[in-house]
């Protein structure tokens, strides 16, 4: 009998079985005596090629193969907050355990929630209640910061026959259901299969945006609370670095962040990090609205495909409890690199560049799994999900595939720029290349809750930036002193706006964060120099340098420190002081006119 | 006694096939005896039914189809190690070439390690000073970092690396407080912590290995260092194994022997051409510039085997030195080293050309660990904020300096003319240092703030008012 599921090749992470009658596509399997875990990922006939989850070195031809039955699922229950997973959401903490060495060894088996851990569950709904999918049965206090809910899962409808509040373990019923199909016991723990997007009612248009305390992120270049955006750059340029200030400060409720093929000591100082630092929000530990999952670069390739899966999945689960979900991967390009590799030992035709053909669809699959949603439920609950991947470029050139496909559909587009990091101009996002198509989306938010001149404003600064950037190819040519005092203006404008708003410390205490009102007053201060200097210069033989002189100029640049609670006093004040140098300026400026004058007439009257 | 098969069908550079084979493992080592007698050794890259790709260590030169016997191992590719292995040469295939006897191993380890759980790590952010300016202050190393050297054909980046492994130490606790470092490598001894250094050299010329070996026989290092020598001449696909056997001896010394290792590997691009060969011959599916599509991957495998981890008291520091075809930073090789390490130091073609060395240029190199090993309790509470404006000094200066060539100096307004002075000075002041110069990290940033002078006080915004106050002097 030859039924039994055995290999008959491995090379890499790439394992082929014969056999494999009964496997389906995309189920998890058992490979050889050490229980590595693959998955299915091409039939023909018998035979199953597995992509396997740990490192195949030892594995031979003859060594068996268990099918499982089920495809790569994620366990949804309270106990993922606060959690630090591997790309198939085993939790690392426990593989230290298992292993009992600080090296990830094989075949550990260790399961994605605590199944000891007890929660106290609240009923919400009553016996006798008619539920449908989505509906919230009862909830959880997760952490100090989410209440965590628990729903009927997602084709699941009737009536509810017992429910009970109390200390529960996620495996225990807590409620049963009278369902058309007859009784429905339901536990804490539900899975869901990674690679199918989680239902929801209806999709909306993200209204509102999602506010990050990065200056240049929120004023110019805004995204929106169920949009998808991408950040691509060349190493160095600072990807990771506005990843995490995302995550830090971004005012979603929670933040699932997916380490995908990159550094683990970065991993590690996210690890170190997030239970330190305070959520400016609600002043809790980060960590307590955080999900981690890492799959550093030199773990197993095929476990860095599925990590980004893995994370959307969890995130959307909490954005059917109507959360603002906000997901960070970093970095996607390591993903596509994954597709790439398998996709090369699979022997399949490659598309642009040894990628898969289906990199494109496989893209706007995921990034398409973010949205502002109606969730399933009667309760009419609003939820969204952010998804912001990080693309690693090769040789920062935009015109690859991964960049390309990505920016295909994505709205918000963060280019971030290695001249800018030479300069040590953080963050360093280029403000000409980078564009938000949700502006104007978002602009009646911002007229209603900030300021009605908001958008007007940012228009005007994009407006002075771009001028910027064709009068300095003048200069380059032919020196500043060719430009009129207007064209000054504009440059020394420009200077403040990188300056003093767009350049932002992610390190120091009080810059890392911005609120949007601050954001609005600095740049209005910028401006309000700006008009007030206009009269100035138009004056005759004005010596330019007078105005870059102006004492109220380094206020402006310590604007960024000025403490949230003090705001509007402390900018109304700067304001007026802008106005009164600039004033001074021009009296001073016609009394030495005055004076050369009465010079020039005295010496034709000698 | 294993099985012997003659059962080789097919010989393609460096590959094999042996046919009709049993029990064979992905990975596995395998022992090949050529006609002559030879033996060498190879793995398994691919097993299937009855069939086992080999790929060799050496040249398959001699071999035949006819006669040439293969022994399968039933293990990976290993390397006995103990304590003795200080002071010792070995090839790129791991054997001893010093003339002295075979190590008597303590344990053998598998050379391609297993990934560091990253909940175990410890995040690195002990301040390691070189003794050279351009790291010390702008892009500092820090214990437990990989951070490689981004260089091109004839550039000083031996003389770089060595001086990296010869000078770098950690300061002590009184040398932080008291804002003063002993000389030299004073301050190391009294420290009491075990050092070693693991040198690998991959294709590089003979002359190049033996710079390393004489500088740490003159320098004393010997005793404590292992080399891994992999030349020109020697088989190409040795060099695949030989940065694995050097970062396995590391991680022996570093974690199970306590021992603070540097790691240095040169030159990774000769290991990626040699991956690239072993790829083609395979006719496989290539990525960028005919490299593999898990070239990425690969290197990961390489460069992550660097760090600290909870509760142990070694550490590996990895400089791999890498010369860039062309000096061109998008080249697939520095490209996605980039991705992997923790920064990068670059040496420029101009600033060497100018006569300037080390030639580290600020813009480009990037440290990213440095913002945990700057700073008060680490180096100086004005560390940081004098780093981010020299750099940004330096790189408004240069492009001053880009504009005068255009529009004569003249042109210049005052303020940039400042920058323009400030740029020459910190070329031929801080940049430049003699190669056995050992500064310590206290007289860098004094040169650092001595230059910021040439500068307007209103320009100097990234340095904190307090700190210009304290270590600002007055200009005249």
């Amino acid at each position: 009998m030859s039924t039994h599921p055995t290999i008959v090749k491995v090379a890499g992470p790439l394992v082929v079985a014969k056999g494999m009658k009964d496997a389906k596509m995309y189920e998890v399997v058992r490979v050889s005596k050490e229980n590595l875990i693959g998955e299915v990922v091409e039939l023909h006939g018998d035979r199953a090629s597995i992509q396997v989850y740990e490192e195949t070195s030892g594995i031979g031809p003859g060594e068996p193969i268990k099918c499982t039955g089920e495809t790569l699922s994620v366990e949804l229950a309270p106990g993922l907050l606060m959690s630090f997973y591997d790309g198939i959401q085993r939790p690392l903490e426990l593989i230290e355990q298992e292993a009992k060495s600080p090296y990830i060894t094989r075949g550990i088996n260790v399961p994605g929630l605590d199944r000891t851990r007890r929660w106290e569950f609240k009923a919400v709904a009553k016996p006798g209640d008619t539920m449908e999918e989505g509906d919230i049965l009862g909830t959880v206090q997760e952490t100090t910061l989410i209440e965590h809910k628990i729903m009927v899962p997602p084709g699941v409808r009737g009536t509810v026959k017992t429910i009970v509040s109390g200390s529960f373990v996620i495996e225990d019923i807590i409620a049963v259901l009278d369902t058309p199909q007859g009784k429905k016991e339901i536990t804490m723990l539900q899975r869901w299969p990674i690679r199918i997007p989680r239902p929801c009612k209806k999709k909306l248009i993200p209204t509102e945006p999602l506010v990050t305390g990065t200056r240049i992120l929120d004023t110019l270049f805004p995204v929106a609370r169920g949009g998808a955006g991408a950040i691509p750059g060349p190493f160095g340029a600072g990807k990771t670095v506005t990843q995490q200030s995302l995550a830090k400060f971004c005012d979603a409720k929670v933040i699932v962040y997916i380490g995908c093929g990159e550094r683990g000591n970065e991993m590690t100082d996210v690890l170190k990090e997030f239970p330190e630092l305070e959520d400016p929000n609600s002043g809790e530990p980060l960590m307590k609205r955080t999900v981690l999952i890492a799959n550093t670069s030199n773990m197993p390739v095929a476990a860095r495909e599925a990590s980004v899966y893995t994370g959307i999945t969890i995130a959307e689960y909490y954005r059917d409890m109507g959360y603002d979900v906000a997901l960070m991967a970093d970095s996607t390009s390591r993903w596509a690199e994954a597709m790439r590799e398998m996709s090369g030992r699979l022997e399949e035709m490659p598309g642009e560049e040894g990628y898969p053909a289906y990199l494109g669809s496989r893209t706007a699959g995921f990034y398409e799994r973010a949205g502002s949603v109606q969730c399933l439920g009667d309760d009419q609950r609003k939820g969204s999900l952010t998804v912001i991947g990080a693309v690693s470029p090769p040789g920062g050139d935009f015109s690859e595939p991964v960049t390309q496909n990505t920016l295909r559909v994505t709205k918000v587009f963060w280019a971030l720029d290695a001249k800018l990091a030479y300069k040590r101009h953080f963050p360093s996002i280029n403000w000409l290349q980078s564009y938000s198509l949700y502006a104007d989306n978002l602009g009646s938010y911002y007229s209603k809750e900030i300021a009605s001149d908001f958008s007007q404003n940012r228009n005007r600064a994009m407006g002075i930036l771009q001028e910027e950037s064709k009068l300095e190819e003048i200069v380059r040519l032919v020196g500043t002193d060719a430009l009129s005092p207007k064209e000054q203006l504009t440059l020394e404008t420009a200077k403040m706006i990188r300056e003093d708003f767009l350049f932002q410390n992610a390190f120091d205490r009080v810059d890392a964060y911005t609120s949007l009102r601050k954001q609005y007053r600095i740049l209005r201060a910028i401006l309000t120099f700006m008009d007030a200097a206009k009269p100035v210069i138009e004056q005759e033989d004005f010596e330019f340098s007078k105005l870059q002189q102006m004492p109220v100029k380094e206020e402006i640049s310590k604007a960024h420190f000025i403490a949230e609670k003090e705001v509007e006093e402390k900018f109304d004040a700067l304001e007026e002081k802008i106005r009164k140098q600039a004033a001074t300026l021009r009296i001073q400026k016609m009394g030495t006119m005055r004076s050369s004058d009465d010079r020039e007439f005295s010496s034709v009257s000698a | 006694m294993s099985t012997a098969y003659k059962t080789v069908t097919d010989i393609a550079g460096p590959l094999l096939m042996v046919d009709g084979v049993e029990g064979v493992t992905y990975d596995e080592l395998c022992e090949v005896e050529l006609v002559s007698g030879r033996k060498i050794l190879g793995k398994v890259l691919e097993s299937r039914e009855g069939v086992a790709v080999v790929q060799l260590f050496e040249s398959a030169q001699g071999a035949a189809t006819e006669g040439t016997k293969v022994r399968f191992l039933a293990r990976a590719f290993q390397i006995g190690v103990s304590e003795d292995i200080l002071g010792r040469v070995f090839s790129g295939s791991g054997r001893p070439i010093d003339g002295g006897p075979d190590i008597v191993p303590e344990k053998r380890l598998d050379i391609n390690g297993v990934p560091i759980n990253p909940f175990t790590r410890e995040y690195p952010d002990d301040f390691i000073q070189t003794g050279i300016s351009t790291i010390d202050v702008l892009n500092t190393l820090v214990r437990g970092q990989k951070l490689p050297i981004f260089s091109g054909a004839g550039l000083p980046h031996n003389q770089l690396a060595a001086m990296i492994a010869r000078q770098a130490r950690v300061l002590n606790r009184e040398e932080v407080e008291s804002g003063k470092a002993a000389e030299g490598n004073e301050g190391a001894k009294e420290s009491g912590e075990k050092f070693a250094v693991v040198f690998a050299a991959m294709g590089v010329t003979f002359e190049e290995a033996q710079y390393f070996q004489q500088e740490f026989e003159r320098t004393g290092a010997l005793a404590r260092a292992v080399l891994f020598v992999n030349t020109a001449d020697n088989p190409v696909v040795e060099r695949i194994a030989t940065p694995r056997l050097a970062l396995t001896t590391a991680e022996y010394l570093a974690f199970e022997k306590g021992y603070h290792v540097t790691v240095i590997l040169t030159d990774m691009t000769n290991y990626c051409e040699a991956l690239r060969e072993v790829s083609a011959a395979r006719k496989e599916v290539p990525g960028r510039r005919g490299y593999p599509g898990y070239l990425y991957t690969d290197l990961a495998t390489i460069y992550e085997r660097a760090g600290r981890i909870r509760g142990k008291e070694g550490s590996i520091t990895q400089i791999p030195i890498l010369t860039m075809p062309e000096d061109d930073v998008t080249h697939p090789i520095p490209d996605l080293t980039g991705y992997i390490t923790e920064g990068q130091i670059r040496l420029d073609r101009g600033l060497h050309q100018k006569g300037i060395f080390p030639p580290v240029i600020p813009m480009g190199s990037l440290s990213r660990l440095k913002g945990k090993a700057q700073g008060e309790g680490k180096t100086r509470a004005d560390h940081s904020g004098l780093d981010a404006q020299l750099t940004a000094a330096y790189a408004r200066g240069s492009e001053v300096r880009e504009l005068a060539v255009i529009l004569g100096e003249s042109s210049l307004n005052e303020v940039d003319k400042t920058y323009l002075k400030f740029a020459d000075r910190f070329e031929k002041e801080f940049i430049t240092q003699g190669e056995q110069e050992n500064r310590s990290i206290f007289l860098s940033l004094a040169i650092g703030w001595d230059l910021l002078t040439e500068l307007p006080k209103e320009e100097l915004k990234r340095v904190k008012p307090q700190h210009i106050e304290q270590y600002l002097k007055k200009q005249s």
